[in-house]
């Protein structure tokens, strides 16, 4: 019975739940439900790049590059509808995944092809795109009224009661939740990361299994890049500057483990709205917005070792005292 | 992160002792190096002026201290991550004890003491939690420089003691910086301890086969806790010397610069996977990339297009050997 019950996904889950009831004793608006849905709308980027962080993470590699192509989607797709501003959205959305995924497949050959580390590729990445987004709007911005009303109301187009933005975090997460569970992909995600030797052997193609993780992180970045841009009416260099900490700070959260094999879709979920919430209490219970970075690298470090204590099974020990000096 | 099994050859006699120094890593690098100068002292009439280049040299001094310890962690196979939000930190320590009169000796003994206890903070997670150090320096990242916004905000520290300027504007003799010279003492102490000295046999052991370090006798999680100590040694000494240089401190300040160290070591020819990598590399590496922003500085080409050419060469000194041999396997085949 109790290998149904996930158990990290429960404790955060509790958390969570915790950290509203005591934000509600000093705020009891904070429940509204229009508040939590204003809450779950803020937090619905941070969830479809966790998603995305999710899949690479567990197949052992990370992508650093995420707020990177995001900016850089952002700005083209913004560039794009200020010169063609008759051009349809769902024109735009698949140029912005399109775009976000070739972003990932450079990441993704890099990876795969010339085995380079992935941290190494995507700190690298993550510059270069930066620096394209300063080079093609040589540092511009593009405001709200150059952007056709089309493009930017979409995301902010309420559909039974939720915004679009809103329903397509939800859509996202129903797919992974299959995809993860149901099909032979992501299945063969779990397994790269949790022994690379033992999926080669079931006839799983490591390199390219990882390959495809950072196709999909980069097209839901390109996605979240134009959701992103039309949702705040503004694109320019540094937008998103520093969120990819908080997608993989959110992963972590959410139990996924760094050195792969160990993760799921609820988890991440759970991390981003965590984080969501706390981004969002803060002005309500009258702290500084400036305690955020602190308090999620705390929540990061507190985490990290929460989750390395409960996943630690017990081996063999050979020799005890040699166990016991390390 | 893929270890596929490759057969080994393992050749039955080794290359002359010139020969290898010559066909290097470091030779390569220093031919490059010795490029970059050459087109830059024609691109630019200004290149050539001894002022400006004592001046280029504060484009790295102050990223290859860390930079050398960061080599000697990575060697390790572990990596800092926080080193820029540890200066963050040490420099908002440093701006405190100067509001309350703090003088000269005093601040920078903060610095580094600020730094020591960052790097202990991240080996205790490391080493005695057992914890991965590349999750574990993301927390510290976003921690460390947290606490200098909750401390500072928008606020910013200045009116530093005059005599506190001497770290990072002084100089000793002509155009030689402070800096320039605990630069070269701080190289020559990281050079002996990794390539002289047993601790420094220790790190590469423990780069190549940890267990197998351990048991050979080397304490692994100790020397491991030591690295962090240094790297965050070094930050603070880092700290020191851009708070003594800008004069200010702002939350935001040496933002990045973590990545920059990174490519320093990489580009320097350490495994990022460790068991490899040289001091001598690093230093070069070190004069590679100030020659690079310094030259581009002179042409007016804006900083963030400068990190383009800093994510093209971290990426192209990985990629460009790596397709080199698979071209050469190819031409085999």
């Amino acid at each position: 019975m109790m290998r149904f019950i996930p158990v990290r996904e429960t404790i955060l889950g509790s958390a969570i739940l915790l950290l509203i009831i005591l934000i509600t004793s000093r705020f009891p608006g904070f429940v509204a439900p229009s508040n939590l849905a204003n809450v779950f709308n803020d937090t619905a980027p941070l969830m479809i790049l966790a998603l995305g962080q999710m899949v690479v993470i567990l197949t052992r590699c990370i992508d650093l590059s995420v707020a990177a192509n995001l900016a850089l989607t952002g700005m083209v797709v913004a560039m794009i509808n200020v010169a063609m501003p008759g051009l349809p959205i769902p024109m735009i959305i698949t140029i912005a995944i399109l775009m976000g995924a070739f972003m990932g497949v450079i990441n993704g050959v890099l990876v795969w092809k010339l085995s380079i580390p992935p941290i190494v590729v995507t700190l690298g990445t993550m510059t270069i795109f930066r620096g394209i987004i300063f080079l093609i709007s040589d540092g511009k911005w593009v405001n709200s009224h150059e952007m056709s009303p089309a493009f930017t109301a979409f995301p902010r187009a309420v559909f039974l009661g939720l915004p679009v933005l809103s329903w397509i975090a939800i859509f996202i997460v129903i797919i992974f939740a299959v995809m993860m569970s149901r099909t032979q992909f992501g299945r063969s995600i779990f397994a790269v990361g949790g022994n690379p030797h033992a999926a080669v052997y079931t006839g799983i193609n490591v390199g390219k299994t990882q390959f495809w993780a950072f196709v999909v992180s980069g097209a839901l970045a390109g996605l979240t890049g134009y959701l992103w841009v039309a949702r705040y009416a503004v694109a320019y260099v540094d937008i998103a500057g520093g969120f990819e900490l908080e997608v993989v700070a959110a992963c972590v959260i959410g139990g996924i483990s760094i050195a792969g094999g160990i993760g799921s879709v609820g988890g991440a979920v759970l991390g981003a709205i965590f984080l969501g919430v706390v981004k969002n209490a803060l002005p309500v219970v009258n702290i500084s917005p400036f305690w955020q970075l602190a308090i999620s690298g705390s929540a990061i470090l507190i985490a990290v070792a929460f989750n390395a204590k409960s996943g630690r099974t017990k081996d063999r020990i050979i020799l005890k005292s040699a166990e016991a000096k390390q | 992160m893929t270890d596929t099994p490759t057969t080994r050859h393992i050749p039955d006699r080794l290359n002359s002792r010139a020969v290898r120094i010559f066909k290097s890593w470091e030779a390569l690098l220093l031919a490059v190096a010795i490029a970059i100068f050459v087109v830059n002292s024609f691109a630019s009439p200004y290149f050539l002026n001894v002022w400006n280049l004592s001046d280029a040299t504060f484009n790295f001094t102050e990223k290859a201290m860390i930079a050398f310890a960061m080599a000697l962690l990575i060697i390790s196979g572990e990596i800092d991550l926080s080193v820029a939000s540890i200066i963050a930190l040490a420099s908002t320590a440093m701006g405190l004890a100067m509001q309350h009169g703090a003088g000269t000796p005093e601040l920078v003994a903060i610095g580094l003491t600020v730094g020591l206890l960052c790097g202990a903070f991240n080996g205790f997670f490391v080493t005695i939690l057992g914890l991965p150090s590349i999750v574990v320096t993301i927390g510290t990242m976003s921690l460390f420089r947290g606490v200098s916004y909750i401390i500072l905000g928008d606020d910013s520290f200045r009116g530093y003691p005059s005599s506190f300027a001497w770290f990072g504007q002084g100089y000793i003799y002509w155009v030689f910086t402070v800096e320039m010279l605990l630069f070269v003492i701080i190289a020559i102490i990281y050079a002996v301890l990794l390539h002289k000295s047993n601790f420094g046999r220790a790190i590469y052991a423990i780069g190549n086969n940890p267990t197998g370090a351990l048991f050979s006798g080397i304490r692994v999680q100790r020397v491991k806790f030591i690295l962090f100590l240094l790297t965050g040694l070094m930050s603070g000494v880092a700290a020191v010397c851009l708070t003594s240089r800008l004069g200010s401190t702002r939350p935001s300040i040496a933002s990045g610069m973590e990545l920059e160290v990174i490519t320093m070591v990489v580009l320097g020819g350490v495994n990022i996977l460790g068991g490899s990598g040289t001091i001598p590399g690093v230093v070069i590496a070190a004069f590679v990339m100030g020659l690079v922003t310094f030259g581009l500085g002179l042409l007016n080409v804006p900083g963030i297009v400068m990190s383009i050419f800093i994510g093209l060469l971290l990426i192209g000194v990985i990629a460009l050997p790596r397709l080199w041999a698979m071209a050469a396997a190819r031409r085999k085949a």
